[in-house]
């Protein structure tokens, strides 16, 4: 008796919604064992994690504020990885698109709002995306792999960040009021920087809507325009892009600035929407690791833009839930595991869409098998 | 299946020589492919014993079948005259056969005793103690013994692909190999390598070791063999005495045909004006060393010029060359009389040179995508095919069941994937692309490999109309088959350069497999 794991030569497609689900009620069953382990009625516990999401009064507002800047990141990560290429650096390029859209309000200050916001925008998308650029030439002109230069660039920016508030008198810097002279805080933005909110109940964060924009351009490019197709046979196959005389370096470069350019829109959200400052505290901005995060999401969302929206959703609620859920009788290490095994089912899951898992009698009986798997 | 597979009578080469391996019947099938079909074969004790065939012969697949990494579906193997059937390729080692591989299995930050101590089952190796000592003492001994010195301490990364090669050899001595296949061991080496090679190799036989020289390169075949097995198309064709045959039968055998069996181009061609033009043209190879040397290729409109020769010459890199594929180091192309930009396939396309390359499935196409995008993929440019940033789909898929339709392909739809297309169909898939483009040039390499007899007379089909219609063609191939009867002029390239060009009206089959060979340079 052997088990095999063979690759599916078609997927279909009640798989790609079946599996997930299935990856989520087994995640729920395994958490179900551990709180019986701890004492805790598991029943009553997800009813408490689902109202904490989504139906108590605030619930909702949160779950969006969690849900606004892993949109940014799921999409940074899921434009560029749809082209087999790697780039980690989302966590930089949401610092620079902070970095960008903090300038930008600073220096507009006094002008009207819609200025000011689409200048944010605009700036926070175009820092993130040279910072992108970076990794992006030296793929495509040195071959370097982005996995390292952008994930190391991601601790550049980082310092970068510090170094802007707390080591030097930048722009950004507030050097007037009293209380900056004791702890090194960014200068406020003006009044008529920060991102409305339009009267809603529940607050849905202007960058939400914002990214569900940018998730429906993202969606129209790859899929209905011709530099989409390119993405699509780059991806397949990079020789066969080079064969039909596609310019491949600039695909690389261009996908690398759109990427980075998602992930700097999530920076200036993060700016307009909630910090109204540049934040370069530790446990501000930087703490969460949102463009870590944003893989996580884009991999569970199998790079679909719509998807990552939706997913995005779900794991703001999740982190939500969490965080609503500690108490003196639930600890944190506890919504640890919980939170953990749901993305490792999930994410385990993903091999069931693209592999099968085959149990065989005896070993060199049937030549079929065999056949199929060396193709 | 022809009924001349009864081999010649058998030259009893040493009277008195006891058979060292022998196999009767030998038959392997991969998934479609037939790689050996009842192979008979016998080496003695003693001799060098030359494996001959072209690429796709069957000489790798043997081998696996002699060392146990294979299991053939038929037939019989006995070594030293004693039946057996390996498992494992732990079973072939135990029963002496040793292989060196052309790819080396060594651990470069190893030393040269290291690596020979791997896998070995013997006392001192099996032991939990390392014996490095040892070992060494027995390596140096072995070396000096067959003129091979390494020295035992030296790390693999710190030595040339020669001695490299000789650690190979030395690891099988060492298992106390009886039988030694080498797989193509010349293919790395340099000149002076390769005859002090087989130095080693004939001491190796006088010491009463087998030694089995995969090739097929027809000059080493003489050089160093006692008898040779020819292997064509997974069948054994013959064995001889080397002494008593000429690189000229030998080429004969390992091509297969003897003169003027082939069927000849009957239909005459009109020739027009001289179209696509090659001068001198020099580029890398993947490993940077030239892969093509000063190669100039004329193809006049009407005309297919055959390149001939065995897989590894520098065909590919050649088609890759001209056609934007891989950076000319020298030399220059033309279409009409205007230069081609070299190393950028986006000028050869629009100077009308089409490609269709021997990788089909990875170059050709993109396999996981539509066969409407795979139609596509070097129009979707075009304004038939967009409207500013946007592609026309409704557009696009018809234009895929009209080319489905016009170029009979078997497909569930213009929505399948390329990769669920049979080789065939997705030749025609390909060609029918290219054709679209009303090109002047068609560089085609290995058109037909892999193809079934139907599809195969479907493809050159479409090649004779193409030149009726006035394409300039360059035909790659290492079907002589193919070759005679669709080319007008057939080049031969060897080792990157072209060592002749013959017109294939009157051309001698064997001439040109001698060149194939390199057994001639012109």
């Amino acid at each position: 008796m052997s088990i095999r794991i063979e690759r599916r030569l078609a997927q279909p497609r009640w798989l790609s919604v079946a599996v997930p689900i299935g990856s989520l009620l087994v995640a729920f069953l395994l958490i179900a064992v551990v709180l019986l382990a701890t004492g805790h009625d598991p029943l009553a516990t997800y009813r408490d994690m689902f109202e904490a999401a989504f139906t108590a009064p605030g619930a909702m507002t949160q779950t969006l504020v969690g849900a606004t800047p892993l949109v940014f990141t799921g999409l940074c990560a899921a434009a560029a990885f749809r082209m087999n290429l790697f780039n980690i650096g989302g966590e930089g390029q949401l610092y620079f698109g902070a970095i960008g859209s903090s300038a930008a309000a600073l220096l507009l200050a006094g002008q009207p709002a819609t200025l000011i916001i689409a200048a944010m925008m605009a700036a926070g998308m175009a820092a993130g995306a040279a910072w992108a650029l970076i990794p992006g030439f030296l793929r495509a002109y040195l071959s370097t792999n982005e996995i390292i230069t952008s994930l190391m660039l991601n601790y550049v920016a980082g310092l970068i960040l510090t170094y802007l508030i707390f080591d030097s008198h930048s722009y950004w810097r507030d050097t007037t009021s009293a209380s900056a002279a004791v702890f090194p805080v960014g200068k406020p933005l003006p009044d008529a920087a920060s991102w409305p909110t339009f009267g809603m109940n529940p607050i849905v964060p202007f960058g939400f809507l914002a990214g569900i924009v940018a998730a429906t351009l993202l969606w129209t490019l790859y899929s209905k325009t011709r530099f989409g197709f390119e993405v699509r046979v780059m991806s397949d196959s990079p020789r066969a892009a080079r064969y039909s005389g596609m310019r491949t370096r600039r695909k690389i470069l261009a996908v690398m600035a759109l990427s980075g350019a998602l992930a700097g829109l999530g920076g200036a959200s993060q700016t307009g929407d909630f910090l109204h400052t540049l934040d370069a505290d530790p446990k501000g901005l930087r703490a969460y690791g949102y463009g870590y995060t944003g893989i996580v999401v884009a991999a569970l969302a199998r790079y679909n833009p719509f998807a990552v929206v939706l997913v995005a959703f779900l794991l703001g609620g999740l982190q939500n839930a969490g965080s609503a859920l500690q108490g003196p009788d639930f600890p944190s290490g506890l919504v640890g595991v919980m939170e953990g095994m749901i993305l490792f089912t999930t994410l385990g899951g993903e091999l069931l869409i693209r592999y099968k898992v085959r149990l065989q009698g005896k070993r060199r009986e049937p030549v079929a098998p065999a056949a199929e798997a060396t193709r | 299946m022809e009924p001349t597979a009864e081999p010649q009578a058998v030259p009893q080469v040493r009277s008195g020589a006891r058979r060292a391996i022998a196999c009767r019947g030998i038959t392997k099938r991969f998934p479609g492919v037939l790689a050996n079909d009842a192979v008979d074969f016998e080496a003695l004790e003693g001799e060098v014993h030359a494996l001959l065939g072209e690429n796709g012969a069957g000489k790798s697949t043997l081998s696996n079948v002699f060392t146990g990494l294979y299991r053939a579906d038929e037939g019989e193997l006995e070594v030293s005259g004693t039946p057996v059937a390996f498992d494992t390729p732990r079973d072939g080692i135990t029963a002496g056969i040793g292989m060196v591989h052309q790819h080396f299995r060594l651990v470069e930050p190893f030393t040269v005793a290291e690596n020979v101590m791997l896998g070995d089952q013997s006392d001192i190796g099996r032991s939990f103690r390392l014996h490095p000592g040892a070992i060494e003492e027995r390596v140096a001994e072995l070396g000096e013994r067959y003129g091979m010195a390494v020295d035992p301490r030296a790390r693999i990364w710190q030595l040339s692909v020669g001695e490299q090669q000789r650690v190979e050899i030395l690891k099988a001595l060492y298992r106390e190999a009886r039988i030694l296949i080498l797989d193509e061991p010349t293919a790395v080496l340099t000149p002076q390598e390769a005859t002090a090679l087989f130095v080693t190799l004939r001491a190796m036989a006088a010491d009463g070791r087998t030694v089995i020289f995969i090739s097929h390169k027809l000059h080493e075949v003489k050089a160093v063999s006692d008898r040779v097995t020819v292997l064509r198309d997974g069948r054994s064709v013959a064995t001889v005495d080397t002494a008593s045959s000429t690189l000229e039968s030998l080429a004969a055998l390992m091509v297969g045909r003897e003169l003027n069996t082939y069927t000849r181009r009957e239909e005459k061609r009109e020739i027009g004006e001289l179209v696509f033009e090659v001068e001198g043209v020099t580029a890398a190879g993947d490993r940077g060393v030239a892969a093509v040397h000063d190669v100039s290729l004329s193809v006049h409109g009407g005309e297919i010029v055959g390149v001939a020769g065995v897989a590894g010459n520098g065909q590919r890199e050649l088609a890759e060359a001209v056609t934007g594929m891989r950076p000319l180091e020298s030399g220059t192309i033309r279409v009409g009389g205007a230069v081609v930009h070299s190393g950028d396939p986006r000028a050869a396309i629009k100077a009308g040179i089409a490609h269709v390359p021997e990788d089909r499935l990875h170059t050709g196409v993109a396999p996981s995508l539509s066969i409407s995008s795979n139609v596509v993929l070097k129009s979707y440019r075009s304004d038939e095919n967009s409207i500013g940033p946007f592609l026309r789909f409704h557009h696009i898929r018809d234009w895929a069941v009209e080319l489905i339709r016009r170029y009979d392909v078997k497909a569930p739809g213009p929505d399948a994937s390329a990769r669920q297309l049979s080789g065939g169909n997705l030749q025609k898939v390909v060609l029918a692309r290219e054709f679209s483009g009303s090109p002047k040039v068609l560089v085609i390499a290995a058109p037909t490999r892999g193809l079934d007899v139907g599809a195969i007379e479907t493809v050159h089909a479409h090649l004779r109309e193409a030149a009726a219609n006035g394409v300039a063609i360059l035909l790659i191939s290492e079907d002589l088959d193919e070759l005679m009867t669709l080319s007008d002029r057939i080049a031969v390239m060897y080792e990157g350069r072209i060592v002749g060009e013959v017109d294939a009206a009157t051309a001698a089959v064997a001439e040109i497999g001698l060149m194939m060979a390199g057994g001639r340079e012109s």
